[in-house]
């Protein structure tokens, strides 16, 4: 029993600490975000890594995604003649929740998993204390522009994604489902409201400013060595992941008002 | 009238929890000296080099810099005194995604807005001052030999004329020709710039082609400095085997002590 309490209370405490180092240094990377000088060519660069090479990965997610939606839609709607609203289903899925969630997840592996490993590598290799000694603070050059280049590009990236998600799902629609297209594009509208497509890109923002924390986040304290990295790494996108699934939990409830 | 000290320790403690890596350092480096450093690995040296220009704070003692106390100052006199320092690493520390052009030149590009042609301009000059190919500038560091990213390393140290040095382990993994070029590449540098210097070196050869001044640290304590000259007459046992290369002596394997992986956010 008494065993038992203090393990409880060592995972507390050893939760509590980390949650207020990840917080403290949230905090320092907005600072910097906003102090200048302003690396522009470290956020071009990251923007361009970020929003455009991730597309490729994004777009194929969620094209077959809202391919297999539709599918799945129309066999569960089809057994109380409800057919008609697959269209409405996809699209209110995919801008809502698919896409910035599946966009989210895709971009943590892709994204999360590279800025740990390159600041994790600058870390172990001493290119951090280098930054320092050139008098230019690490947090700013490295850690800023990154996470600002994530919330920006995350919307971007969710905005392409849905039109992507919902044109997989008007495919099957009209081609394996027999809709008729114009009425497929119909329904895809009528019941659509901005709302869904902002609740869509705010979450998005979010995750991507967590996916770009949690990268820079276990790469800047990366252990040594090549383990070290490889665990910082493992920590980002496991890391990432989890909170992009609890922010949408409250992101939602958030819009919904509870 | 006794010439103020370019460095002066006095105290200087750093531990990593229950790891007392320096117990109290006392040291002093005359303004254009060369001091170099030696001791087995993990004793502290390259933390003591960290202490010196702030990126580790010491837990006690006294650091200054021309007599003036450079502990406790803030992040922005920290940041005005690194621009008084030009440092090399171990492993060169030269950054992967930018060309050698802008590493040598990162510093004098973000503090004074240098444009890329002149900035393309100084590297060219300083890099074959360090007799280096102008083609060099071009190219990225995991594309250069390790000798090769020494001299740029050293070349992003010099470029905007500090007036200190810091090299560890400047000649570390290179075959003795390339580290006799290096090490006459850094006396070249420091009578050119009128420079102090300080550098970790185990290489005894570099050591005594360098050194004006050397002192050995050992469990955390400076345990004794002098003139190179006198290093062979030094009296003290851990000298005597460290100079010389000996197996036996007081000097053992156990466990070093280690500078931590996980540095503060700044």
């Amino acid at each position: 029993m008494h065993g038992f309490v203090q393990n409880t209370g060592r995972t507390a405490l050893n939760f509590l600490a980390a949650f207020g180092r990840i917080t403290l240094f949230s905090v320092t990377a907005v600072r910097w975000i906003f102090t200048p000088p302003y690396y522009w060519q470290q956020l071009l660069r990251q923007t361009i890594d970020i929003g455009y090479f991730s597309l490729p990965v994004v777009g194929l997610t969620t094209l077959f995604s809202g391919m297999v939606l539709a599918l799945q839609s129309y066999t569960g709607f089809a057994r109380f003649s409800a057919e008609d609203t697959v269209a409405t289903v996809v699209v209110l899925s995919v801008t809502r929740e698919l896409g910035p969630v599946l966009a989210g997840l895709m971009v943590a592996g892709r994204i999360g998993a590279s800025m740990a490993a390159e600041i994790g590598t600058m870390r172990v290799t001493d290119q951090i204390d280098a930054l320092d000694t050139l008098s230019t603070r690490p947090m700013q050059y490295l850690v800023a522009p990154r996470l600002l280049a994530g919330t920006i590009c995350l919307p971007f990236l969710v905005l392409v994604g849905d039109v992507i998600g919902v044109f997989g799902g008007y495919l099957v629609g009209v081609y394996r489902l027999g809709f008729n297209p114009s009425i497929y594009l119909a329904r895809t509208l009528e019941y659509l409201e901005i709302s869904d497509v902002t609740l869509g890109l705010v979450k998005a923002a979010v995750f991507g400013f967590l996916i770009a924390l949690m990268g820079c986040y276990h790469g800047y304290h990366s252990g040594r060595g090549a383990q070290g990295v490889g665990r910082a790494t493992t920590n980002a996108v496991v890391s990432a992941s989890i909170l992009i699934l609890i922010a949408n939990y409250i992101v939602t409830t958030m819009f919904f008002g509870g | 009238m006794a010439v103020t000290p370019k460095i002066a320790l006095s105290g200087v403690t750093k531990s990593f929890d229950a790891n007392h890596v320096l117990k109290g350092i006392n040291l002093t480096v005359a303004p254009q000296e060369s001091l170099v450093i030696i001791g087995t690995s993990g004793r502290g040296k390259s933390v003591l080099m960290k202490c010196l220009n702030g990126l580790i704070t010491p837990d006690q003692g006294s650091i200054k810099i021309d007599g003036q106390e450079i502990l406790g100052q803030g992040q922005a006199a920290l940041e005005d005194l690194r621009r008084r320092f030009g440092m090399t690493f171990q492993f060169g520390a030269l950054f992967d995604s930018l060309p050698i052009w802008e590493n040598v030149t990162f510093r004098l590009r973000h503090q004074q807005a240098l444009d890329k042609n002149e900035a393309r301009d100084i590297a060219e000059q300083t890099i074959i001052q360090l007799g280096l190919a102008a083609s060099v500038i071009d190219q990225y560091p995991a594309e250069l030999s390790g000798g090769m990213q020494k001299r740029v390393a050293l070349a992003r140290a010099i470029v905007d004329k500090p007036e200190i040095l810091l090299f560890d382990e400047p000649t570390s993994g290179l075959d003795p020709i390339t580290g006799g070029v290096i090490d006459r590449l850094i006396i070249d540098a420091r009578e050119r710039l009128g420079a102090t210097t300080v550098t970790i070196s185990h290489d005894m050869a570099s050591v005594r082609r360098i050194a004006d001044k050397v002192a050995m640290i050992h469990n955390g304590v400076i345990i004794w400095a002098g003139p190179a000259e006198a290093m062979n007459e030094s009296g003290v046992p851990e000298v005597h085997q460290f100079v010389h290369g000996l197996a036996e002596g007081p000097l053992t394997n156990e466990k070093p002590a280690a500078a931590p992986a996980k540095m503060a956010t700044s």
